[in-house]
């Protein structure tokens, strides 16, 4: 691939290179007005320093945090949000989508 | 992720190779699936394989079920492409403007004053002849081209060479008036009216108004966006 703006997997695995510790987050699935189509990714190293996007910015701050706790783990998440209720405004999405996102660790 | 499978995918990204990354969900195990061959620890039936070959044709990530387990497909494909012939003022807007909506542009302009990394810093740039770089270019379903030198003889042979390709956009600036003249010349080379009618063109671009350079790109990639999107996949013509 010809440089783009979305060399989120390159910057991932030049992190890893580097040492860092480092998560990928993937939108997999999408119901009504969700930002980002599957597929989407969103990279994280160990320090929070991120790439790429899952939403829009609604809820990348809740899954940088499940991401650093992936890389510390090593454990795969499948994670999903979406306004189910009232209290789901601090970490959902404003839209009134709902998203399922995989976050895992590069070994 | 496996390190190794992370490197590969990298690397197949460079190399322009469809991939798709199938994921257990339950398990985390993954593998990668090329047309031809696998490579990776998840042992995939032949449904699977067919359905995440047709994912990559679709140009669409999705979850697939298949014997109670749930398996996401990724889909890699190479970036679209972006053709510009004629490296002038509109060009060096719209060759930064389409990066950053994702496709990878090459500037084509044998004329050496306009054809310069000063003019477009880090992009890549051909100064052969437009048909000669486009044949070499092997344009696909997932390339658009645009034509603005003004010049007929640069113009009409690249309209021609994409003519000849599966491109799924294929735009050409000018006036009415010069475009009902580039028409008149493209029948008048044996060019049919089907093959006519696939050039946006007198004007290009959507009509948003604008005339500075970095409008009349902007109106070009709109258009671009637009018929990336009408036609659904941008597959079925690639090779």
């Amino acid at each position: 691939m010809t440089a783009t703006a979305e060399a989120i997997l390159e910057q991932a695995a030049d992190w890893r290179a580097a040492g860092k510790g480092v998560a990928l987050a993937t939108v997999i699935g999408t119901w009504g007005s969700s930002p980002r189509p599957a597929g989407s990714q969103l990279a994280v190293d160990d320090s929070g320093a991120m790439i790429g996007s899952v939403s829009g910015g609604c809820i990348e701050g809740a899954v940088v945090l499940e991401a650093i706790e992936a890389i510390k783990d090593g454990k795969p998440r499948l994670l999903e949000f979406g306004v189910t209720d009232e209290q789901a405004w601090e970490v959902g999405l404003a839209c009134g989508g709902k998203v399922q996102v995989y976050v895992e660790a590069v070994e | 992720m496996k390190r190794a499978i992370l490197d590969r995918l990298v690397a197949d990204r460079a190399a322009d190779r469809p991939v798709a990354l199938a994921t257990d969900l339950e398990s985390g195990l993954q593998s990668l699936i090329y047309e031809g061959d696998t490579h990776g620890d998840f042992v995939l039936d032949s449904d699977i394989l067919a359905t995440a070959r047709q994912a990559l044709r679709d140009d669409r990530s999705a979850i697939v079920e298949a014997a109670g387990r749930r398996i996401f497909l990724q889909v890699h494909n190479p970036a679209l492409r972006l053709i510009l012939v004629g490296a002038v003022h509109i060009a060096q807007a719209l060759a930064p403007m389409a990066r950053l909506a994702g496709y990878a542009v090459t500037v084509i302009d044998p004329r050496r004053s306009f054809a310069t990394e000063a003019r477009f810093p880090d992009m890549a740039l051909l100064t052969d002849w437009p048909d000669e770089a486009m044949e070499r270019l092997a344009l696909d379903g997932r390339t658009a081209v645009v034509t603005l030198t003004h010049d007929p003889k640069l113009d009409d042979p690249a309209l021609q060479a994409a003519l000849r390709s599966p491109a799924f956009y294929i735009g050409a600036l000018g006036s009415r008036k010069t475009h009902a003249a580039r028409l008149e010349r493209l029948r008048a080379a044996g060019v049919g009216d089907t093959d006519l009618a696939r050039i946006h063109g007198g004007p290009v671009g959507l009509p948003l108004g604008g005339r500075s350079p970095a409008e009349i790109a902007l109106s070009v990639l709109a258009q671009i966006t637009t018929v990336l999107h009408r036609a659904g996949s941008t597959q079925g013509h690639a090779a």
